[in-house]
């Protein structure tokens, strides 16, 4: 019982490290320029189908990777200066339509690329078998590397905005953007290189989550709304509260699905409990955010005053 | 003029009427994106693909056949075969790939006096007391395929199983034929949401359980991810992974590779059968698509050409739905699969054969049969259907 709790632990926090990662780059988007994008998923789902190509072509997960990471900050930032610069001017609806549009037209594009079958993305060989941590305690190697990559990304993200001019810039422009303007930030080349960052956090978590998950045309859009959900319980333009509000969900979500239907069990009859437990399991981040919005409306750690 | 107008009027309803019994209209629905997007993809390649052997005719007539996304989506569905009904008149309906999309959809089709040839779902709830003279199917009914695997896994002296299933109705459906013909013990039965494609939460609580074998189901996309985890995760050493052809097929085998190897699964149908019309079949999709057919395939292959065969039968009058549906239920044409009959609950009669992932003589990973489970096995349900 005790390694099953540890486990599902270890799975929580692996899968929250990896929401913080989209959901870091969607609160700095939405907290600095206001933009609410619905295409951030496919930021996500362009780095995994980008290291699914290099690891076809090269067999290298390390290149796949590198690759990754490059060609979708590239990517985001050529789509920051051609469509998304016009909408920070615009109201939060037509930024939700335009960044829905261009989420469609990503599926379709990328349909068109790569076919509507799931591709393969393995993970290396070295990693894919499990690794003992206690006597008799056994973890995928992979998901292990996935928490380290979380961590050192997590670790780097901290450093950049508290210990960086560059990261003063971005606090500053995440709490009050005109005024940071006004004090002679190029706010023009911020925009476009948090953009960047952005889009190149996503990649990370496309290239991790990828072997675990299957890669596929909107393989993005789940795991979108899991992001909003953090980043309304971090507090938007909050990275610390993105972290918190990451790790938070995943844990409620993994724990969730596990116990409930376990805990279900013992007070009622099997059938109804393997019905009701995992349906209340897959609402059960959804009650937490509620629980949030209901106690502290601007999430738990929000950016502006 | 107003004589004119009557006369063109006349002359456009003969015409469109003479139309309407000179061509075949077909409503295909499947799903054709999200996880499970490869079985939609593959059913609708057979069917184009019989459709291209017989000179894009059906039964002789020249045939039209929409073809339409549901997206795994029950509302969907029934939008879009409601516009097939209404606005484009089809013949016949066919396609549909998940059980709850086909049930939401079921209604709709049989109050509309039209035909539903299931090329994939197969609900108990169509099978049993709520039977319908207007559903014929040639793939075959949910339980049918688990529980050859269920035979299997007691036959090999399973005693302690671990079921995962979605929640769903085949998912239900699947878990019921394990257990009708798995005689060991239970050790305990997890149903995951429809679509869930990240299993550390059921997998810590396989390792926990500690069986001997897990049976599951999971198709597309789920089943793809469930076996990359479990591999990972190094439960292969002490777990069986036992399944249906569902999660073991050419749609999954290509996005997983290696961790297939070694996984035995029951189809009603494999690609190295030997008779002449499956290796026809395979012969040709290999060079239509260069890629080995599944079942998935094969069930929109024999699809295509059970409604050819049925058109010919009635020689174009489709109007008599009765000769039609007399034509359907003799199933006059030869199926892949070998022996095929349909039950008077239009659902099939067949073999299902036990099958293993290895790789074959030319290097590629895939299923090789090893032999038949069940012969000439109707469904659990056909006592309950009333019709003759």
């Amino acid at each position: 019982m005790a390694t099953l709790i540890l486990e599902q632990t270890l799975n929580g926090l692996q899968f929250g490290l990896m929401l913080f990662l989209l959901a870091a780059g969607l609160t700095l988007v939405f907290g600095i320029m206001d933009l609410i994008n619905l295409a951030h998923g496919s930021l996500y789902m362009i780095g995994a189908y980008l290291a699914a190509a290099v690891v076809q072509a090269t067999g290298s997960f390390g290149l796949a990777v590198l690759a990754a990471v490059l060609g979708t900050a590239i990517i985001g930032m050529l789509l920051e200066v051609t469509l998304l610069r016009r909408l920070y001017v615009r109201d939060h609806l037509s930024q939700v339509l335009a960044t829905f549009a261009l989420l469609l037209i990503c599926n379709e594009v990328v349909r068109l690329i790569f076919g509507s079958q799931p591709v393969m993305l393995n993970m290396p060989e070295r990693l894919s078998g499990p690794v003992q941590l206690l006597p008799g305690f056994y973890y995928p190697a992979f998901r292990l590397a996935v928490i380290g990559a979380g961590l050192v990304v997590a670790v780097f993200l901290y450093l950049l905005v508290s210990r960086t001019r560059v990261g003063m810039w971005v606090r500053a422009g995440a709490s009050n953007r005109e005024m940071a303007g006004a004090m002679g930030v190029n706010v023009k080349v911020l925009f476009t290189a948090v953009f960047g960052v952005a889009a190149a956090l996503c990649a990370v978590a496309g290239v991790m989550l990828g072997p675990l998950l299957a890669v596929q045309v909107g393989m993005g859009e789940s795991i979108l709304i899991l992001a909003f959900v953090v980043i309304v319980i971090g507090g938007i333009g909050s990275i610390r509260g993105a972290l918190v509000g990451a790790v938070l969900v995943g844990l409620v979500d993994t724990v969730g699905r596990a116990f409930l239907p376990m805990f279900l069990r013992s007070f009622l009859s099997a059938p109804v409990a393997s019905g009701v437990g995992p349906a209340l399991a897959s609402i059960a981040i959804y009650v937490l955010m509620a629980a949030v919005l209901f106690w502290r409306p601007q999430g738990l750690f929000p950016a502006r005053a | 003029m107003h004589r004119f107008l009557v006369a063109a009027g006349f002359a456009l309803a003969f015409a469109w009427s003479a139309q309407a019994a000179d061509q075949v209209k077909v409503g295909f629905v499947s799903t054709l994106s999200g996880p499970a997007s490869a079985i939609g993809t593959d059913i609708r390649d057979g069917f184009n693909l019989a459709l291209k052997m017989n000179g894009g005719k059906l039964g002789g007539l020249p045939a039209e056949v929409i073809i339409t996304d549901d997206q795994q989506n029950p509302e969907m569905g029934r939008q879009i075969v409601d516009k097939y009904l209404k606005r484009d008149r089809v013949d016949f309906v066919t396609g549909i790939v998940f059980s709850n999309v086909l049930l939401a959809v079921a209604p709709a089709v049989f109050d509309n006096k039209t035909f539903l040839i299931s090329a994939n779902a197969g609900p108990s709830l169509l099978a049993g007391a709520k039977c319908s003279p207007w559903f014929f199917s040639v793939s075959w009914q949910n339980d049918g395929t688990p529980e050859a695997a269920g035979k299997y896994t007691s036959d090999k002296g399973f005693k302690k199983v671990f079921l995962l299933s979605p929640n769903y109705p085949a998912g239900k459906d699947m878990v019921a034929g394990f257990k009708r013909f798995y005689t060991g013990g239970i050790v305990d039965e997890v149903y995951p949401r429809l679509g869930q494609l990240d299993y550390s939460a059921e997998l810590a609580q396989i390792r926990a359980a500690a069986p001997d074998a897990v049976f599951f189901f999971l198709p597309g996309g789920m089943g793809i991810n469930f076996i990359k985890q479990f591999a990972a995760a190094g439960l292969g050493k002490q777990t069986t992974l036992i399944t249906s052809a569902f999660s073991a097929d050419e749609d999954i085998i290509p996005a997983v590779g290696e961790p297939m190897l070694g996984i035995y699964n029951t189809g009603f149908w494999n690609h190295d059968l030997d008779n002449v019309e499956s290796r026809a079949f395979v012969g040709a999709f290999e060079k239509e698509y260069g890629r080995l057919p599944s079942g998935y395939a094969a069930q929109g292959y024999d699809a295509a050409r059970a409604i050819d065969a049925a058109v010919r039968e009635v020689k174009g009058k489709l109007d008599d739905t009765e000769a039609v549906r007399r034509a359907l239920r003799a199933n006059t044409f030869k199926s892949v699969r070998g022996p095929f009959k349909i039950n008077h609950n239009g659902f099939p009669i067949q073999n299902y054969y036990l099958r293993v992932v290895e790789r074959d003589a030319k290097g590629r990973i895939t299923n090789r049969t090893l032999s038949t489970v069940l012969k000439d096995h109707p469904d659990a349900y056909a006592g309950e259907c009333p019709l003759k």
